[in-house]
């Protein structure tokens, strides 16, 4: 037990940290690298709760692929100076209210979340149950996702559709002018069309048309 | 006293796997130079030990003892720490790689997405020490890879997802046991190919090797990077190959199983057949870089999106299909 408690300890310190380092580290990209670091130790606190599915799943999409293209974005776009000139500036005070509201609404969307738990004990009762049982969190994640929530998984499977749609659809814009590679009129080409045979007459050359 | 005999016992353990693969990673580099000269009809490294075998170890020694060069621009936690990066996830991911039914240091029953994620994690090592180096060629040989690792994951997962239909569990030994009867690369063989082909881009091998084309780049990421450092990121380098080596023999080859079922076959040891097929795989992979030039970038981001993530997608539901209608889906 004291194991365990020195590895959670541990663990969501580095998180608790990394966490505030986001917001507070003045260079971008570093900031970036503390919210992997925040993703990793989050993810190494779900499988101490014996979520396994849900950790490695975690470090697969958000730091495997999200964070990549997160990172990829940032540093591409150089924001870092323009951070700084945030911090510098004064007008860096009119956030201040908008952060205030936001960070109070999801303060009490956890308030609630966590006061359902405390006046309905028995939901917790319901969601537990299945971890109560022999087989493993990802064979029982498998059959209550399938079974039970099948309608909410392909919902939010389309969401996911629909976004990515839609994020294609607004960035994509045609560009003229742009040579395109195209393997099968490569491979077609016939000897005829690639070479003329011309007989050139002395002082008057040849017209290549285009 | 009882929990500092649990933790010696675990570091033995540990240095028991750790030891042998970072020997095997300084042979490797061996045969991979070697397998190259051959093809080119030239001699390789023959002259360190019977064979050349010892070149590896020498080449460490001049490493080591090369003076380490910290560019004054550069960023320098970050530059220090990305070899780290890149070796310590090399490293790790070898800890759920079963060399027998009982020989695995950690038999998690989410072994094959532990794999998965450790080596999608490798692009940071790399993007690390790209960034930090502050340099023009570093930086582009990073955001290249970048963009290559994500995009051969995908299709290197897809293809997870079809072995794993046929297993039916995410643990590498249930995936071993499954190949008792037929190894998956014959029911799969067209998965097999890609997952070759991905795992070349994955390691950033040729003909993909372009976050450190040298003809383009200098040497890509690893430009600034000089004496032990540079030799970290090599090392980690050749124990990501192994290790993608050895995720394609536990999931196409049967992993530790042997491949004939009779009588002096059985005698040889799980980990010694294991071992063999990474070594060819690992052969092949040496083969693929004497053979074939490299590709151009356009191409490559071609062959990821439009080619391997549709083949396997179609092949996805394919065997799903056929799983299900012919009864066969694995229930446990």
């Amino acid at each position: 037990m004291i194991a365990h408690a020195i590895f959670f300890y541990t663990f969501s310190i580095i998180a608790v940290i990394s966490a505030i380092m986001v917001t507070a580290s003045k260079n971008t990209v570093h900031s970036v690298f503390f919210l992997i670091l925040d993703f990793i130790s989050i993810s190494c606190l779900f499988i101490m709760i014996g979520a396994e599915f849900l950790g490695m799943i975690m470090l697969i999409v958000y730091v495997g692929a999200v964070a990549v293209l997160f990172l990829f974005v940032v540093m591409m776009l150089n924001v870092a100076q323009q951070k700084n000139q945030w911090f510098a500036g004064q007008q860096s005070s009119k956030h201040i209210p908008i952060g205030l509201i936001i960070s109070t609404l999801i303060f009490f969307e956890i308030i609630i979340v966590i006061g359902g738990w405390k006046y309905k004990p028995e939901i917790f009762d319901i969601n537990n149950s299945i971890s109560q049982t022999s087989i493993s969190n990802t064979h029982s994640l498998g059959q209550i996702l399938y079974t039970d929530y099948i309608h909410v998984f392909q919902i939010s499977g389309m969401i996911l559709l629909v976004a990515m749609v839609g994020a294609i659809v607004l960035t994509f814009r045609q560009r003229s002018g742009v040579k395109r590679q195209s393997y099968i009129k490569q491979i077609s080409r016939e000897r005829a069309e690639g070479v003329e045979v011309l007989e050139v007459q002395s002082n008057k050359g040849v017209k290549i048309d285009d | 006293m009882e929990y500092l005999s649990i933790v010696f016992q675990e570091v033995y353990k540990i240095l028991f796997l750790l030891v042998p693969v970072l020997v095997s990673v300084a042979m490797v580099v061996w045969l991979d130079r070697r397998v190259w000269a051959f093809v080119q009809k030239r001699q390789g490294p023959n002259v360190v030990g019977p064979f050349g075998l010892l070149q590896s170890l020498a080449d460490a020694l001049k490493y080591i003892f090369k003076e380490i060069i910290i560019p004054s621009s550069s960023n320098k936690v970050i530059f220090i720490l990305a070899p780290i990066v890149t070796m310590t996830l090399a490293l790790i991911a070898w800890a759920v790689i079963p060399f027998s039914a009982t020989q695995v240091l950690a038999d998690i029953n989410v072994g094959i997405l532990y794999l998965f994620a450790v080596s999608s994690l490798g692009v940071y090592g790399i993007i690390m020490g790209g960034w930090a180096s502050n340099s023009k060629y570093p930086f582009l040989g990073a955001i290249r890879s970048a963009a290559q690792m994500v995009s051969y994951e995908v299709s290197i997962g897809v293809i997870i997802i079809n072995v794993l239909l046929c297993v039916g569990s995410l643990n590498l030994n249930d995936i071993v046991i499954a190949q008792q009867n037929m190894w998956f690369v014959i029911p799969l063989f067209p998965m097999f190919v890609i997952f070759f082909i991905s795992a070349l881009a994955e390691t950033n091998r040729p003909p993909f090797d372009l976050p450190e084309a040298e003809a383009e780049l200098v040497a890509g990421y690893q430009t600034e990077y000089s004496g032990m450092m540079y030799a970290m990121f090599w090392l980690g380098e050749y124990a990501n190959i192994l290790l993608m080596c050895a995720m394609g023999a536990i999931l196409f080859l049967g992993g530790w199983m042997s491949p004939i079922d009779v009588y002096p076959f059985t005698l040889v040891p799980d980990a010694i057949w294991l071992i063999l097929k990474i070594l060819l795989l690992f052969i092949l992979f040496a083969l693929v870089k004497a053979i074939v030039p490299r590709y151009r970038y356009d191409q490559l981001m071609r062959l990821g999106w439009k080619v391997f993530l549709p083949l396997s997608l179609i092949w996805v539901v394919l065997t799903a299909s056929y799983l299900f209608y012919f009864n066969l889906l694995p229930v446990n």
